[in-house]
């Protein structure tokens, strides 16, 4: 299913809700869950890549300054990467 | 040509399937059901029927191995009764949203407590809602008959869709009745071999029974109805072609005397057999009555319904089964909705009895029939009646 979410209409629903594109998930907002962001000090980043490594959702990602940021379309906020980012460069705020 | 053979009816089914060339069959036996699965063990250990027999634990199990096999695109069969529907009904619902054409016979039995073996519909009604196509049957030769339609209507790639075969445990089961099994040769070209269009293949990869967030679950129930209300049209199709090939034809709701008839009764499976002597017994004495018989329980036929009650002035309904708390039995207030808004209708009276393997005699058919026709002209206190209840 090439379409958005929210195009998708029943008469494009395969037999049986059968998923016969691989990596669709990549379409599916988990970032609508979140209660909290992480908010970064690269300062003190040393660029371990431990909260990579932790993130459950995999949506952690190097940017151009190589330092590790996490992607808001898919970060639940669950906070894995504050708590295990050994120099506390990461810490949760309220959403709005 | 086919031989009319006595034997048992499951037997018989046993036959049915490996005619049809089954290749998987799960299941865990259970009374009334268990001399179908018997039967079919010894088919496939002494290598008359080339399939996989699975014998397994629970019919959880049972269900859950027919969902797997009839994802990879093997013809599947089980069989279960009663306590072992129920045991089955989270993966029901599976097998129908995920469109696998698991074929099963259900020899219907009356639910615990108190244990009984004995047959009503009270674990077919329990299904009502699992999205399977479910037909019920009067006798044996129907109930071969339909197992091998349903093979062809539930592997139609218009329908894809499980089906429940219906037959009442005993009083069809474990009878000794002539039967016609039709030849092999007859069977072939009736039955397409099973083709399923995105099997579990390795070299095609696909995912089964995902995740459905909000956004999309409701398109994905919507496009499961849809094609259950349009597999009406294939298994009435499927039955024609059966008439044509053999002689023998199935219709969603089934008539008997009932043209000019002003009193209609109407009811399901073998109980059917015994209304119609009662029916003609009450024809002789110039009454004026006919008999529906509802053959597809669902999808539910309900224009064929409004039809064949259009010219009655009363309809009275027996169903085999308690919806506990409900206005009526399960298939009355099936009936009454479908009717709710249609101008001209029946007085309908709703009767429940031939609970637990109590039996329901050509006397109790009059008797019931002189009791509904009384409530239609006086009414009655009841939101249905109980038919045989010791006071
Ligand atoms: S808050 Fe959770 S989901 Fe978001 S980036 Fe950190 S570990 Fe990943
Ligand atoms: S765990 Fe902390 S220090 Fe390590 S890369 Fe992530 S943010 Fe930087």
């Amino acid at each position: 299913m090439s379409k958005a979410e929210n195009e998708i209409t029943w008469k494009d629903i395969e037999i049986g809700s059968i998923v016969t594109e691989a990596g669709n998930a990549s379409q599916y907002r988990t970032g609508d869950w979140r209660s909290q962001r992480p908010e970064y000090n690269f300062s003190r980043c040393i660029k371990c890549a431990l909260c990579q490594i932790y993130c459950p959702e995999g949506c952690i990602k190097q940017n151009a300054d190589g330092y590790f940021e996490t992607d808001l379309y898919y970060c639940k906020g669950c906070g894995i990467c504050a708590r295990e980012c050994p120099t506390m460069v990461i810490t949760m705020k309220e959403e709005e | 040509m086919a031989q009319r053979v006595g034997m048992e009816v499951s037997v018989a089914i046993g036959e049915m399937v490996k005619m049809a060339d089954a290749d998987v069959i799960a299941a865990y036996p259970i009374t009334p059901q268990t001399h179908i699965v018997e039967h079919l063990a010894e088919l496939v250990a002494n290598g008359e029927l080339d399939a996989e027999y699975i014998p397994v634990e629970s019919e959880h199990s049972a269900m859950s191995a027919c969902l797997g096999a009839s994802a990879a695109g093997a013809r599947t069969f089980t069989a279960t009764a009663g306590q072992g529907l129920e045991l089955m009904h989270e993966v029901l619902y599976v097998a129908s949203s995920m469109r696998l054409p698991v074929v099963m016979a259900v020899v219907n039995r009356a639910l615990s407590a108190p244990l009984s073996v004995w047959g009503d519909h009270s674990d077919a009604m329990a299904c009502r809602d699992t999205g399977w196509i479910q037909i019920f049957t009067e006798n044996g030769q129907e109930v071969v008959d339909n197992i091998l339609c349903a093979f062809r209507i539930a592997e139609d790639n218009k329908v894809l869709l499980p089906i429940m075969v219906h037959l009442d445990g005993f009083h069809v089961s474990h009878v000794i009745e002539p039967i016609i099994l039709p030849d092999q040769k007859e069977i072939n070209p009736f039955l397409p071999v099973n083709n399923y269009p995105l099997p579990l293949n390795p070299s095609q990869p696909v995912a089964m029974g995902d995740f459905g967030p909000p956004f999309i679950y409701t398109e994905t129930k919507w496009a499961q109805e849809m094609n259950l209300r349009k597999s009406l049209d294939t298994i009435v199709g499927v039955w024609q072609n059966f008439g044509d090939r053999f002689g023998r034809y199935y219709k969603p709701v089934e008539h008997y005397r009932s043209d000019d008839a002003e009193v209609l009764l109407l009811t399901m499976g073998s109980f059917s057999e015994t209304a119609m002597t009662a029916i003609d017994k009450m024809r002789n004495e110039g009454r004026n009555v006919g008999l529906l018989k509802l053959r597809l329980w669902r999808p539910f036929p309900f224009n064929e319904i409004r039809k064949a009650v259009a010219k009655a002035k009363a309809l009275i309904v027996l169903d085999r089964a308690l919806s506990f708390g409900g206005l009526n039995g399960p298939v009355c207030s099936e009936i009454k909705a479908a009717l709710y808004n249609q101008p001209d209708k029946p007085k309908i009276v709703s009767f429940v009895g031939g609970l637990g393997g109590r039996d329901i005699t050509i006397t109790d058919f009059e008797n019931i029939v002189a009791w509904g026709i009384e409530i239609t002209e006086k009414g009655s206190k009841n939101e249905f009646e109980i038919y045989g209840v010791r006071e």
